[in-house]
């Protein structure tokens, strides 16, 4: 009690008491996150389609006012269009084939048996690796050489002299461009099939078990459950994984810079790997930022479809 | 009719099961055969692995471990380590020392705000490199960390806070306000409550902050690949793919050594944790 | 000891209704003051707001005559007991209890004596180095308790503290509460929505619907004399019945209601009660008579040691003493002094 005589005057109480405020700490405690955005993420964003509009090299860093100029150039370029088809080919085919092949295995996984935790883990691995190095494990599993697969494919005599795939004694995986066109692709989806995999498992676990005894009950088999039941259950969160691998695989660069750097002849360039070659090898900063940018509207379509899907998931 | 009903189940499941199995087999095949056939490389000798006709996947030759002591002793491959652990652990600290008060904040202070806040910082985490690396090469360059590990340090949180915010959000919902409203009924100011209540309870989600803002920093390539162009800055993912490739000198048993050392660790870490990994990518849209 | 009080004290969640909405209240020294109201009705949001846990939108509260709006909770001087009993899930019970008296940088030696003390007061000495978890609910209200006292609070707040017991095992927590707030004798704001913990715990009651204060005083005067239909209607199980007359609504208790001949003996104008049995519960140590008064719904409550017919279907002529007739008016709901 001996406290309520030494009451401070109201000033310094108001001080003392100041970080107790929730609308005066939680601003402060939110503050370095969000400076450390705004600073390194909204500014440099912003740099970015200055850079665009603007003539700067690496050698001339004055940023002159050019207009679309950069962005016409860009898209009269022979190459942008072979990256711009092939960053959605690689894309749109990737996840088409992570969709329909994550389901698949979300179904096997969810089902008991022996050696389900190694087979998990084995499957996480294309996606817990560093991409660099997964990459650099496919150049050499691909090599024009010593590919084991080229090997498989003789010993079943389907590569070599009269056989289908040709006379020569290998595929040339990463020298042709379809077939390297191919090997891309199936790096993205080996890449992101795991973490659709995991993400979709978990919807399939959180389907309440009330749901699935009744729908056993009621007479339902295999098919009738996947179609009525799993997969409208499912769709939101399939939505979700499928955002993801776009969002990865689109921005990709690390995959065709490590397997083919764009070749051969451009035929696997996509848009990111294109910007780094004109903007940082090339030293062309406001080309490369311009390339980058045509990344911009679908990033935008897809933070968008991610925010409806939260607020979806929020109010229900 | 009961016993060829049963049967006729029996013959069911059998089938099931052994889809199932072909099913997983395939799949960990599909998955696994690149890390196979690296690991498989890593203790072949040259002889036995540039011979064209001989079985890849056998050793012809006795297995050798003379690949990695290349790796360790004739390359920078221990520079790089070193450069990714200095590079992680000050990322690590970055990331925990931003993302504790920010996701705290979001949880317990900023109301209604909070969780779209929240969402707004997670989606930070898809802006992606590939669009930001040039003018952060230009920012880089302008702060003199040019060609320097420092240079990660200060760009890799761009993308460890806003993943580790969501996801120590997540955390953070799962306390009960009680405890620390206890706390400063107990005695103490809000952040002692924190640091006394929130903190302590918290540290298997800050753990979680830990190990990811550590794979995280490992998995980055784009700005390690932007910033850094001589040998003694690189991190292990951009020195593997441009050190040990140069020209037409391959070292494929060291480079796949160089790889599998990284990968088995990181897929060992990210299978204890992954659980909350996921929590964090489905947006909340599985209840767990 | 304190005497707490608030003043015209409002609490606005956003836009609409006003959770607690100009509430003055003011407790005496070493009461055991009990706010009782239905959930949603703004009581634990009013305890909070005494707690310092949530900011008043408007008016003043007070601790021991200081106004302490603006004060943090720790510059209160109080202890609070939730309902999640929030016992520190990383602590041994020792240091739980300790804890208050970290903050107040109590010495060691000190601390240790107090927790002594206070662990023995609740009787959880041999508790002390267990983790909450392994605690059954009754031991972990009681460390919640002790950890309460520790500090020797000017005041507790008490916030459903025995909502978490099952039935049994909440009788006896009551009577302990009870006895150990007599012992200390510190002010006690107790809130529940449960009216036998009200009626049986609370010095006075402070009925509280929709963010107000309907009515304050002790049990006997809250069930005897309710000051409107909410009260009357919120005590009481079953409650007052409620029959509309003449522009009022006449209220009485199931347990007034009588044959006529057994209270014509009871010194005291009747009032005449026609009352239609509908249906019948027998509970056994008592009978509940469902019926109509007027057309309105009403029960009857009888001792099982009394046989009183009432078969349903059947129409009897029972009354009511004047004395225990409370007239409301129909519109307000608030009650109208006079006789029926």
């Amino acid at each position: 009690m001996s406290t309520i005589a030494a009451t401070p005057p109201p000033e310094t109480r108001e001080r003392r008491y100041l970080l107790d405020r929730e609308g005066v700490l939680g601003p402060l405690m939110l503050l370095p996150a969000v400076v450390y955005i705004i600073a390194l993420v909204g500014f440099p964003l912003g740099l970015a389609i200055a850079y665009s509009l603007s003539d700067v090299t690496i050698g001339d860093q004055g940023l002159d006012w050019v207009g679309f100029r950069n962005f016409v150039d860009v898209a009269k370029n022979g190459t942008f269009q072979k990256a711009l088809r092939n960053t959605f080919l690689f894309t749109l085919a990737s996840q088409v084939l992570v969709l329909t092949l994550a389901n698949i295995l979300a179904l096997v996984l969810s089902s008991d048996f022996k050696g389900k935790r190694l087979v998990r883990f084995l499957i996480l691995l294309p996606w817990t690796t560093p991409i660099a190095l997964g990459a650099i494990g496919w150049l050499w599993l691909l090599d024009s050489v010593y590919s084991p697969i080229d090997w498989v494919l003789r010993q079943v005599n389907l590569l070599g002299p009269g056989t289908i795939f040709g006379p020569r004694g290998n595929m040339y995986w990463t020298a042709k461009a379809d077939l390297a066109q191919l090997s891309v692709l199936l790096i993205h989806t080996w890449r992101t099939l795991p973490l659709a995999t995991v993400i979709l498992l978990a919807g399939l676990t959180a389907i309440p078990q009330d749901v699935k005894d009744a729908a056993n009950v009621d007479g339902a088999g295999f098919w009738r459950q996947l179609i009525y039941i799993r997969i409208p259950l499912l769709l939101p969160i399939m939505a979700v994984a499928t955002l993801f691998g776009m969002v990865f695989t689109f921005t990709d660069m690390t995959v065709v810079y490590v397997l083919t750097r764009g070749g051969p002849i451009d035929n696997t360039q996509v848009l990111a790997s294109w910007a780094y070659f004109k903007g940082i090898e090339g030293g062309n900063l406001a080309q490369g930022a311009a390339i980058a940018m045509f990344l911009f509207p679908v990033l935008v379509g897809v933070a968008v479809l991610m925010l409806r899907m939260a607020r979806r998931t929020e109010t229900t | 009719m009961a016993g060829t009903g049963t049967a006729l189940v029996g013959v069911k499941r059998a089938g099931a099961r052994g889809i199932i199995y072909a099913l997983a087999t395939f799949f960990a095949l599909f998955a696994a055969l690149p890390f196979a056939w690296m690991i498989i490389t890593v203790f072949k000798q040259n002889t036995d692995l540039y011979t064209r006709t001989n079985n890849p996947f056998l050793f012809n030759e006795p297995p050798t471990l003379g690949n990695i002591d290349l790796l360790v002793t004739q390359t920078k491959y221990l520079t790089f380590v070193g450069n990714t652990l200095l590079v992680a652990a000050a990322v690590v600290l970055i990331t925990v020392v931003a993302t504790v008060p920010a996701a705290y904040s979001l949880t317990r202070l900023a109301g209604r705000w909070g969780e779209s806040l929240g969402i707004g910082i997670f989606l930070v985490y898809l802006v992606p490199p590939t669009l930001l690396f040039i003018p952060l090469s230009r920012i880089v360059a302008d702060v003199g960390l040019n060609n320097s590990r420092w240079s990660m340090v200060l760009v890799y949180p761009t993308f460890t806070i806003p993943f580790c915010t969501w996801l120590l959000m997540g955390f953070f919902k799962s306390i009960p306000w009680d405890i620390e409203e206890q706390a400063m009924i107990d005695g103490y100011s809000r952040l002692g409550a924190i640091w006394r209540t929130v903190i302590p309870i918290s540290v298997p989600g800050i753990l979680t902050v830990v190990v990811f803002a550590f794979a995280l920093t490992l998995h980055e390539f784009v700005y390690a690949l932007a910033f850094v162009s001589s040998s003694a800055g690189k991190t292990i993912s951009v020195g593997v793919t441009t050190e040990l490739i140069r020209g037409d000198v391959f070292f494929w048993q060291a480079l796949m050594a160089a790889a599998v050392i990284v990968a088995i660790p990181i897929a060992l870490l990210y299978n204890l944790f992954l659980d909350r990994f996921i929590a964090g990518f489905t947006l909340g849209a599985v209840k767990g | 000891m304190a005497v707490v009080e608030t003043r015209g004290l409002v609490k606005q969640f956003g836009e609409g209704a006003a959770a607690v909405d100009g509430i003055d209240l003011a407790s005496a020294d070493g009461e055991f003051l009990v706010l009782l109201g239905p959930s949603g009705c703004g009581k634990t949001t009013l305890l909070r707001m005494i707690g310092g846990l949530e900011p008043p939108t408007a008016g003043d509260v007070l601790i021991g005559g200081r106004v302490v709006t603006n004060l943090p909770p720790r510059a209160r001087q109080i202890a609070m007991v939730f309902q999640s009993y929030a016992l520190y899930p990383h602590m041994s019970v020792a240091n739980n209890i300790a804890f208050p008296l970290k903050a107040a940088k109590v010495p060691k030696a000190e601390q240790e004596k107090k927790v002594a003390w206070a662990a023995g007061i609740l009787g959880i000495e041999g508790l002390l180095d267990r983790r909450p978890r392994q605690l059954s609910g009754g031991q972990r209200q009681r460390v919640a308790l002790a950890r309460a006292l520790v500090r020797e609070p000017n005041v507790f707040l008490l916030d459903e503290p025995l909502s978490n017991l099952d039935a049994q095992r909440r009788a006896s927590a009551r009577d302990e509460l009870q006895g150990f707030q007599r012992r200390v004798g510190t002010t006690t704001i107790y809130v529940t929505h449960d009216q036998v913990e009200a009626m049986g715990m609370g010095d006075r009651i402070a009925v509280i619907n929709q963010g107000r204060i309907r009515q304050l005083g002790t049990p006997r005067e809250i069930y005897d004399d309710p000051a409107d239909t909410f009260v009357a209607t919120f005590l009481g199980s079953p409650p007052m019945n409620l029959i509309p007359r003449n522009g009022h609504l006449l209220g009485f208790r199931p347990e007034h209601v009588a044959p006529r001949q057994m209270l014509e003996g009871a010194g005291g104008d009747l009032v005449p009660i026609h009352f239609l049995a509908t249906r019948e519960e027998y509970l056994g140590a008592e009978r509940l008579v469902y019926g109509e008064v007027e057309g309105a719904k009403a029960v009857a409550r009888f001792p099982s040691t009394v046989d009183v017919p009432a078969e349903p279907g059947r129409g009897y002529e029972f009354a009511v003493l004047a004395r225990d007739l409370k007239r409301f008016d129909a519109a307000t709901g608030l009650r109208v002094a006079g006789p029926a």
